[in-house]
């Protein structure tokens, strides 16, 4: 049994990497609607918005904190780039996404400041910031929807770009969005990032035990504050790509989508204690939640079953975190 | 009348600060709009709205004095006045005369129904918490899914209306001129009071949230203590249930989602580390006064939700930023 606890700690991501074949194969042994090029093409697409959120949340367990801030922070980013957008009749995609993701920088710096600073648990500290961004957004910005007829036309097409596309038996084509390229391209950067450079080392570092880090050498305090805006830059990043995707900008979106995130993330083999997660387990993890929580309707089960399966997901896949890593905490 | 001082300087300078709090919130409150604040009304409707948060909050606390946290109290408090309401529907009526009316015994064992969904919800974070060692963050988060979950799965989304008149009374009803729910939160306040600060059990949780090891080599139980904590947490949820189902004559999977972070603001606020080791019942109740005042101050003055819940989020932030600078200071 310590064999097996060894190699997942070793390799966090056999774990997910299994269910999700076993996931795969057995819904689609049970509909075989699940291999149509369009369904998967759609999953994917999918797992693009959580999976980007998912990254943000992958830097800051590794750290040994937890974010619940960042869907009211990728709101906010996009509300008010679009917002904006719309104000100075201004349209593009390379500008927009640059000013979201600073929103959200900046907003993940407040995070930063608390968490570092004042010392303060960052479960209470983002449950804080998360609540007074959202109220800010709600009741000082707006609450209502912008639709499709006023988004801005570029933001919209360069989301239903597709690079790939394929005529599927009854003959209609099924493309595959170009999103899932960014999603990759930020995926790779974050893993080169927490791979091969001393900050990745350093946010590694800093989640095994912070005294640790800091004798060996580490700036602890720009780690966290790099860790803390750039996670809030990519849910900056995510929420403008997320208004983009489904042609609206709702103030009211994403309520509730950090459970979903973090149940990724701990699925991917994160630890909550820090230390210990990789980017393709976190990417792993999310295509294996997006694949099951949008399988239930082909596989008949009714849509209120979605957030009892994403709780057990998440209490099975902590508890086996727990067991794996229950040496180091003894 | 030096030593007087300087017991209340030395033990409980925390709970002379949330005094003036109290006092300047009032106070401002009273200043701003002083025709329409200073009206019986106004502190009668917060002793009727005040127990069930007051109540969740002091849940949070318990949870928080062993370094915990139960996210999961909204969901068992939904689920435990579902549960009851399903059955109160199912053994008289729907609705009509025959709900309304119902004996006694009956509301009694749908009150044991409550109660006993929170003691095992309880039991089950505990297991989660103590035995296998999980993170109480994630399997509350993971539990906390679940239960919301069961309450959609058993409803549908539409919330169960009614309830038996007897019910009712512990939401809408009066005491001797008291507000019903106020004097149950007296009640269960000053017993959850007596068993933390008078019982060994309470000592123990206080020890093993000041230095878990430590307990450890002490001698004390810690798995069973900590177990019995969450199982009190639970308890404590399912009353707060009770109370609102019965002020609102409904129960639905998502009220009170606002409460959790109201709840774990309170608890903060009132002193509590959350990092374990400290949490006190009055200060709770100081706290609780506090930002009921505040929160009915704002709506008079005709505040949006939104907006109120951006001021809670800076309140939560503050406070954290407060008691950082006093730890500084020590």
């Amino acid at each position: 049994m310590s064999g097996l606890a060894n190699a997942l700690r070793r390799h966090p991501e056999l774990m997910v990497a299994a269910v999700l074949v076993i996931a795969v194969l057995a819904i689609g042994t049970i509909n075989p609607v699940f291999w149509q090029p369009s369904n998967l093409f759609s999953l994917l697409r999918a797992s693009v918005i959580t999976g980007i959120l998912a990254l943000a949340v992958l830097l800051v367990m590794l750290s040994g904190g937890i974010d619940v801030s960042f869907p009211a922070f990728a709101i906010a980013a996009m509300y008010l780039t679009v917002k904006a957008m719309i104000a100075w009749q201004f349209d593009g995609v390379l500008l927009p996404f640059l000013m979201a993701s600073s929103i959200g920088l900046a907003l993940g710096l407040v995070n930063a400041v608390f968490v570092h600073y004042l010392r303060m648990i960052p479960l209470i500290v983002t449950l804080g910031t998360g609540t007074a961004v959202r109220g800010f957004i709600l009741g000082v910005v707006g609450t209502s929807q912008i639709n499709i007829d006023q988004m801005p036309p570029l933001l919209i097409a360069f989301a239903r770009g597709e690079f790939f596309s394929v005529t599927q038996a009854d003959g209609s084509q099924a493309g595959l969005s170009s999103m899932v390229l960014v999603y990759a391209g930020l995926a790779i950067a974050v893993h080169l990032i927490l791979r091969h450079t001393m900050l990745g080392r350093g946010i590694y570092a800093l989640g095994g035990g912070e005294e640790a880090a800091r004798r060996v050498g580490f700036n602890t305090r720009r780690i966290t504050f790099v860790i803390y805006g750039l996670a809030g830059a990519l849910a900056g990043f995510a929420g403008l790509l997320h208004g983009a995707m489904i042609w609206t900008a709702n103030p009211r979106d994403m309520v509730g989508l950090e459970l979903d995130v973090i149940a990724a993330v701990v699925l991917g083999g994160a630890s909550i204690f820090g230390g210990r997660g990789t980017v393709i387990g976190t990417m792993l993890g999310v295509l294996t939640l997006v694949v099951i929580t949008n399988s239930l309707i082909i596989l008949g089960v009714d849509t209120t079953w979605q957030r009892v399966v994403v709780g057990a997901i998440v209490i099975a896949a902590t508890a086996v975190t727990a067991w794996r890593d229950r040496k180091r905490i003894a | 009348m030096s030593t007087l001082l300087q017991r209340l300087r030395g033990s409980d300078t925390n709970l002379l600060q949330l005094v003036i709090l109290t006092v300047l919130i009032f106070a401002g409150m009273a200043a701003l709009n002083p025709e329409r604040f200073l009206r019986p009304y106004v502190f009668e409707s917060i002793t009727f709205i005040a127990p069930e948060l007051g109540l969740l909050a002091i849940a949070m606390m318990v949870a928080m004095l062993t370094g915990g946290i139960d996210l999961s109290v909204i969901g068992i408090a939904n689920l435990s006045c579902i549960l009851a309401g399903l059955f109160f529907h199912s053994v008289g009526a729907p609705r009509g005369p025959e709900l309304v009316n119902m004996p006694l015994p009956l509301v009694l064992a749908g009150i044991g129904i409550a109660l006993a969904t929170g003691v095992i919800a309880g039991a089950i974070n505990g297991l989660l918490v103590a035995k296998m060692r999980v993170t109480p963050i994630l399997a509350t988060i993971g539990t906390g899914q679940i239960f919301t979950g069961i309450c959609l799965v058993l409803t549908g989304g539409p919330a169960v209306v009614g309830f038996p008149a007897i019910w009712g009374q512990f939401g809408n009803g009066t005491v001797f001129g008291i507000a019903a729910p106020l004097v149950v939160f007296v009640v269960v306040a000053g017993l959850v009071w007596f068993v933390l600060s008078r019982t060994a059990f309470g000592i123990n949780l206080t020890l093993i949230g000041t230095n878990p090891r430590a307990a450890v080599f002490a001698g004390l139980r810690t798995q069973r203590t900590v177990f019995l904590s969450y199982v009190m947490t639970g308890a404590l949820a399912s009353v707060a249930g009770i109370l609102l189902s019965g002020r609102t004559n409904a129960a639905k999977s998502d009220y009170g989602v606002s409460y959790l972070l109201q709840a774990v603001l309170i608890a903060v606020l009132a002193g509590t580390n959350p990092a374990g080791g400290r949490g006190s019942v009055p200060g709770i109740a100081l706290a609780l006064v506090a930002l009921m005042l505040l929160s009915s101050g704002l709506q008079i003055m005709r505040f949006s939700n939104f907006l109120v819940d951006l001021i809670w989020g800076g309140f939560l932030l503050l406070s954290i930023a407060l008691a950082a600078l006093r730890m500084r200071s020590r």
